[in-house]
């Protein structure tokens, strides 16, 4: 960020324009940033915050011009982090232009926010977007009496096809490098009491240097009376004498806003906002023709959000995205597997074999390409659920199950993740918990961020189906639906239990708009899952690679000891011997024993270098408390490599109990062992499946709860309150049984 | 015209806001929707489980949970025939 001189700084034509798109969620400003873009955008993260931060460099004429993508906002209060970076970042990046993305149709509420960008007192040019669907409902609006009434350039868009996009643009220029970075703020007028309070606030603000900094006296004193809490810290920090008396002064006027008119003085100012907005309107600025119909989404909605058919129209496509998702997400994951098999093949026939081929194919390449193997999952997943968002139905969802989900603490918007995340058995909890970005509650978010890889992954599927083909042979599906049931009921639990202890407070306000319906652009549907999977791609290869090298080193090192590995070796060479003896004698039945006897020999070796190593002997220190729940060492091998992916409990089940390659998808021979060992019996089995539905989710998960949640600290919650409570859980299970 | 609580609407009846009663987080919200005195709403329906509840008000749509929209008090309007 270019440092700001005090005063006014004059641009050098060399510099690069910062214009900021500022507007309301649904009022198309993120068709107008594609528009303008394109796929020459930069997706980051405010600092600190999980709120998107998005840029895109363009040229105009001799112009660069660098676009900031501001959140969608209704307001520049301090509501929402959203709303706290917006102003932020105009106040203290201070853009040489601000384009306000209005929707026409709805523009008595998009000027609020007009009206507070104006008061600000950066230079603002107004589109009036959306003009072809207000023209629709009867709604015209003269632009150029709006302008000039509001004392800004007015531009009429329709950013879907591209139209005004020019105009506007220009307009942005012109006001940019007319105003050349100087704050003119709106002024109006919040009736007597307020007015006064304010001229003497600012008054007593005045010559204090606010202005360098982008703060204009009148707009803290305003924020003071608003009861902005961000402000009145800000201005404590700086001048903590200006702020007790600017505080003292608003309680005054709060009380006697409460004596004598019985409202608070924000509500006071929000009233006076939309008063000076309907009386410019009023001016025969928008005319509505009233056509004699009820909106055709509130038509729509009479079907779609109806008691019984609302329901059954959602669970139909609830159920249809999963089955689109998992059947067409089957070919590529396949072929993503093959391709890392293939690969691994490669390198593994062209290094000799010892560490180094062991750690690129094991390490570097099956961690890698395990995580890569999501990709096209995430790619599917948020192409539906952008078109989901940006149809409109994703908040009719939220709008019918706000009542259930928040009996437990979430919000309506809670749903998705959970879904996606395995709610119907299959997901995955990598773009599960990714897709709770919908949710604008920090808190909600939260809860169900860390609940939702409760539900069954489809890494825990083949787990839990060989599990159960174990233990009970003859209620498979009957199980499989009570596992589901359960990690639903556990997840809301669970969430419940969070929202009332670590991230208790109150459910946030479910005041939110129902866009109407309309056909996403592909465009813009392909934009949004590409930058959020090439996020996923770029920070997941760099967590993922040291902690799949970590754990490959667990499960090799130590390698078994020279006199170990020796015995193997002699018993090797023993059978080899058998065999040439065999193939000379050309005794087919002889030659198939050794070579079983041998791939024996292989299995017992690898298990015994697994038993040694320091996975293994994990493994066997915690047998101790492990064995209350009925895992033996070998199971919390499986457990722990299962913290890779769940599916690697089965394999590395198979590995420890001598079964060779076990393909995660054939488990017949295992579950026959389990079935026989004496080891296993059904309270250890129901102790495993309920130990693997909720402990510790994989480390691709872990990671992404970190990158949503914003920090590692709840990453790391996440793993150890879920295992402690997978084991809690399991013990009481195993000991009830047993 | 009696006021009454926005919950006690019926779908499909119309009414206008007369106060709101609440201030902070919520109040603040719900001003910043449009929601504001003097403002005409119509309720268009309800969530299948009778919770939320969604408005339209000033040309758009907008949903609120009951507990919410007791903090906001109306007036009906009467039904004039010119819906």
């Amino acid at each position: 960020m270019t440092q700001q001189t005090p005063g006014h700084a004059p641009h050098q034509a060399a510099q690069a324009l910062k214009i900021a798109l500022a507007g309301n969620p649904n009022a198309g400003k993120t068709t107008v940033f594609n528009a303008l873009t394109g796929a020459r955008q930069q997706v980051g993260n405010y600092p600190g915050i999980t709120v998107e931060h998005k840029e895109g460099a363009m040229r105009r004429g001799e112009l660069d011009l660098r676009i900031t993508d501001l959140p969608g906002t209704y307001s520049l209060t301090a509501y929402s982090q959203e709303e706290l970076v917006a102003r932020r970042v105009l106040i203290e990046e201070r853009p040489d232009a601000v384009i306000d993305v209005a929707n026409a149709g709805v523009l008595e509420r998009n000027l609020y926010l007009a009206v507070q960008l104006l008061e600000i007192g950066v230079p603002v040019v107004l589109a009036l977007n959306m003009m072809d669907e207000a023209k629709r409902q009867g709604i015209t609006v003269d632009a150029a009496r709006l302008g000039k009434l509001l004392g800004v350039p007015v531009v009429e868009t329709v950013a879907r096809v591209g139209k005004g996009m020019d105009e506007m643009l220009d307009a942005a220029v012109a006001l940019a490098q007319e105003r050349r970075g100087s704050l003119t703020p709106l002024v109006i007028s919040y009736g007597p009491d307020l007015d006064q309070a304010l001229a003497e606030m600012s008054a007593l603000l005045q010559g204090k240097g606010l202005e360098e900094a982008g703060y204009m006296p009148r707009w803290v004193a305003l924020k003071v009376l608003e009861g902005d809490t961000e402000v009145a810290q800000w201005l404590r920090a700086r001048d903590a004498d200006a702020a007790a008396r600017l505080e003292e002064m608003s309680a005054k006027v709060a009380d006697h806003c409460r004596k004598t008119l019985d409202t608070y003085p924000e509500a006071l100012i929000a009233d006076y906002r939309y008063g000076f907005i309907s009386s410019i309107l009023r001016q025969d600025v928008v005319q509505v023709r009233r056509i004699d119909r009820v909106a055709l989404s509130d038509r729509i909605d009479t079907f779609l959000t109806h008691k019984l058919l609302g329901p059954l129209f959602m669970f139909a496509v609830l159920y249809a995205i999963y089955t689109f998702t998992f059947t067409l997400g089957d070919i590529p994951v396949g072929l993503m597997g093959s391709f890392f098999d293939w690969l691994g093949g490669l390198v593994g026939a062209a290094l000799p074999n010892g560490a180094l081929k062991s750690l690129l194919v094991s390490g570097v390449i099956a961690g890698v390409g395990g995580v890569l193997g999501f990709v096209p999952l995430i790619v599917i997943i948020f192409l539906i659920i952008s078109f989901l968002e940006d149809s409109g139905y994703m908040a009719r969802i939220a709008y019918m199950l706000d009542r259930v989900f928040r009996m437990f603490g979430l919000h309506g918007c809670s749903v998705m993740p959970f879904i996606v995340s395995g709610g119907i058995a299959g997901g995955c909890a990598v773009p599960g918990v990714m897709a709770a970005r919908t949710l604008r509650s920090p808190r909600e978010k939260l809860a169900t961020i860390l609940t939702a890889p409760f539900m069954t992954c489809g890494a825990k599927l083949p787990v839990f189906l060989m599990l159960v083909a174990a233990f009970f042979p003859k209620y498979q599906a009957q199980a499989m639906f009570a596992v589901t049931l359960a990690s639903w009921l556990v997840a809301l639990l669970v969430a419940k239990l969070l929202r009332s202890t670590v991230i208790s407070g109150p459910s946030t306000p479910f005041v939110m708009e129902l866009p109407p319906y309309r056909l996403p652009t592909l465009r813009g549907m392909l934009i949004h899952a590409w930058e959020r999977t090439w996020q996923f791609i770029k920070r997941a290869t760099t967590v993922v690679l040291p902690i799949s090298v970590l754990l490959w080193a667990a499960m090799t090192y130590p390698g078994l000891p020279a006199h170990e590995a020796e015995r193997f070796a002699a018993q090797r060479a023993q059978q080899e011997q058998v065999l040439a003896a065999a193939q000379a004698d050309n005794d087919e039945d002889k030659v198939a024993d050794v070579q079983e006897a041998l791939s024996g020999i292989d299995h017992e070796e690898a298990m015994a270098a697994l038993e040694y190593s320091a996975a293994g002997r994990f493994g066997r220190a915690v047998e101790g408390i492990s064995r209350y729940a009925g895992f033996e060492w070998r199971t919390n091998i499986a457990l722990a490599a299962g913290f890779a992916a769940k599916e690697v409990i089965v394999s590395t089940l198979g590995t420890a109990y001598s079964l060779g390659e076990t393909d995660p998808e054939e488990t017949t021979p295992l579950v026959e062992k389990l079935q026989t060992d004496p080891d296993w019996n059904l309270a250890k089995g129901v102790s495993l499946i309920l130990f693997t539905m909720l402990y510790a989710p994989c480390f691709v998960t872990v990671f992404t709860i970190r990158q949503e949640a914003g920090s590692w600290g709840w990453a790391a919650f996440s793993m150890i309150f879920n295992t402690t409570l997978a084991f809690a859980v399991a013990v009481v299970a195993y000991q009830s049984m047993a | 015209m009696e006021t009454i609580g926005l919950r006690r609407l019926a779908v499909g009846q119309r009414a206008v806001i007369t106060r709101i009663m609440t201030g902070g987080e919520l109040g603040r919200r719900i001003r910043d929707m449009g929601l504001t005195p003097g403002a005409e709403i119509e309720v268009v329906g309800r969530a299948p489980l009778k919770d939320p509840v969604a408005l339209r008000v000033k040309n758009f749509t907008l949903t609120l949970r009951n507990n919410e929209a007791d903090q906001i008090l109306v007036t009906p309007v009467e039904a004039d025939g010119a819906s």
